[in-house]
């Protein structure tokens, strides 16, 4: 048995110590919001949080999790208002929308580190969250919304 | 003539042999009933527990799942499985009926209370250098732990290396007892940090190189080791990270497990810090100490003027591949790696570790590198709240191809060698293990 929390919610699962914790997520706990893409983290489908910081949770086996804090789009902020993903809303950002739990959680974390991103920085933290459908220019405007706003309005003057 | 010879050397080689044992003899020493708590002043008792933190006496005396000093813990040497012992009062499994002379013995001579030498696994040539305040201070600890019963598992040694009497041979060969010796030229924190890594901590126990016998080869201190398939890197000048071990640095790594311009621990290091050197019971003077005396070991000060160059160039290589330009392998550490190992400017994030900074890319051999690709590191393995997933699914010649870009790409050494063969040893190594 490992414990962790997820959503701020104790858990004590089965799951094997070496099952990735994408699986324990989707099957054990039925939080389905977190997707697979490929298995061996190169997509950045199953992006959450461990202790506040995206991981792949595809390749993350469940015993490195143990005793710690996972979040998942879903307990991302707790009415789904966090500025990512009411700046998702409003530009309409998905297209068939099943990147964008992972995109966004790594965009939560891009602006932990840098709260007024450069271009570049954009394209270097999100560079492992794919889109088939190419929102990508979507992606990038969203996230400098979300980006001024959580600095209080404040626009980011980086090239485009 | 031939007769005498044929009687003269059995007969000089049993001579030698009951010399050996007669010198090897140790007499046991008297049980005493299990003293009282009273007997100890609280004073020597929390002295002693930071000395046993210090020491990390529960890495090799707690097996994992155990109570702790119970015993049991696995020490895998390359003569074979060595089990760490009991320490708990416990008068039947443990050294419940130790005296203070005879535990001092114990630490001092590697000897035990029944006279028999103690295995090499036990550091006994690092605590015969502790003061005698201190060997008192970890009796009235350890004397004052609650008592578990559990009983000592078989060691795995062949024969004849598990014979304990000729361990006197490997003590003639490879130990000094004596105190420890402050330097008068050095200042008392040099001196606290000093007597803290020789005679307490045993640093050199994992930094320094042993030859075949095990024994720490001393014209060869702290040039670094192989340590559980891991390499501990050398503490002294021949430490290969690009930016200096300042005592801020090693301060800040050795209290957190991770610092901005040199990266997070791993594998065995990460209990020394985690649990060894952690508040609240190891005092902040303590592990300043300690980052002192190593960063003048590694001469840190007279490299101090290059730290910032070497950030800047490391810097200048995070963001390569961001732009797309048919190059495959950059291709793949953007794909992989980038998202948590970027770093924008003006200087790395602590959460990001920098891999330009990073000694797994400049030790002269990818191993720590590929472990850590191929394991990813866990909540509790390394630096607190800093999780890394596992590349194993990766194949040999990806992770091959991920550690020959980014040594060319991040540093300026020549590069490595037979990388995909390396690559497959410890991906065996490592599903051993499991």
């Amino acid at each position: 048995m490992t414990n962790f929390t997820i959503n701020g919610r104790a858990v004590w699962v089965q799951s094997p110590a070496d099952a990735p914790l994408l699986w324990v997520i989707r099957d054990e706990l039925r939080l389905t919001g977190t997707k697979f893409g490929c298995g061996i983290g190169f997509c950045g489908a199953c992006t959450v949080h461990v202790d506040g910081r995206a991981t792949r949770s595809c390749i993350t086996p469940l015993v490195a999790v143990a005793g710690a804090n996972v979040t998942t789009i879903e307990g991302l902020h707790p009415e789904g208002r966090h500025p990512l993903q009411e700046a998702w809303r409003e530009l309409q950002v998905p297209q068939c929308g099943y990147c964008q739990p992972g995109q966004i959680m790594q965009a939560a974390t891009l602006l932990k580190d840098y709260p007024n991103p450069s271009d570049r920085d954009i394209d270097a933290v999100m560079a492992g969250s794919v889109c088939r459908c190419m929102t990508y220019p979507r992606i990038r405007k969203a996230i400098k919304v979300a980006s001024a706003r959580m600095r209080g309005g404040e626009t980011s003057d980086s090239p485009a | 003539m031939k007769s005498r010879i044929a009687v003269a050397i059995p007969t000089v080689a049993l001579l030698g042999a009951a010399a050996f044992l007669a010198l090897a003899w140790r007499p046991a020493i008297a049980p005493v009933e299990p003293p009282q708590r009273s007997r100890f002043s609280t004073e020597s008792i929390a002295r002693g527990e930071v000395l046993a933190a210090e020491a990390h006496c529960a890495s090799c005396h707690t097996r994992p799942g155990g109570e702790r000093l119970g015993g049991g813990y696995a020490v895998q040497t390359p003569f074979g499985v060595i089990h760490g012992t009991n320490i708990t009062p416990d008068p039947d499994t443990g050294i419940g009926h130790w005296s203070l002379e005879a535990f001092e013995r114990a630490m001092r001579e590697g000897v035990s209370r029944g006279g028999s030498h103690l295995f090499p696994a036990f550091p006994y040539w690092a605590y015969t250098q502790l003061t005698d305040d201190d060997v008192e201070a970890l009796y009235a600890y350890l004397m004052t732990q609650p008592p578990v019963r559990e009983t000592k598992r078989a060691n795995g040694l062949p024969f004849p290396l598990d014979v304990r009497a000729l361990q006197e041979g490997w003590k003639l060969l490879f130990f000094r007892s004596g105190r420890f010796e402050p330097d008068p030229a050095k200042s008392g924190e040099w001196n606290r940090g000093a007597y803290l890594a020789e005679a307490v901590s045993d640093c050199s126990g994992c930094h320094t190189p042993r030859n075949a016998l095990g024994g720490e080869r001393r014209e060869h201190a702290y040039e670094g080791s192989l340590i559980d398939g891991w390499i501990a890197p050398a503490l002294n000048e021949a430490n290969p990270s690009p930016v200096p071990w300042s005592q801020e640095e090693l301060f800040a790594y050795l209290r957190t497990g991770v610092t901005p311009f040199h990266g997070a621990t791993s594998a065995t290091m990460t209990p020394v810090i985690r649990d060894g050197l952690a508040l609240p019971i190891v005092p902040d003077s303590d592990v300043r100490a300690l980052a002192l005396y190593f960063s003048e070991m590694a001469n840190a000060s007279a490299r101090a003027g290059g730290a910032e160059a070497a950030t800047q160039r490391a810097l200048a290589t995070s963001a390569l591949g961001i732009v797309q330009q048919y190059d495959p392998d950059a291709d793949l550490h953007a794909g992989a790696c980038m998202s948590c190992h970027y770093n924008a400017g003006p200087a790395p994030l602590a959460a990001r570790p920098e891999l330009a900074l990073n000694s797994a890319l400049t030790l002269s051999e990818p191993t720590n590198f590929i472990q850590v690709v191929l394991r990813g590191i866990g909540a509790n393995d390394g630096a607190p709240g800093l999780v890394m997933p596992a590349y194993a699914s990766l194949d040999d010649r990806e992770i091959a191809r991920l550690a020959a870009y980014l040594r060319r790409t991040r540093t300026n050494l020549p590069p490595w060698s037979d990388l995909e063969a390396k690559v497959a040893t410890i991906r065996r190594e490592v599903a051993a293990a499991h």
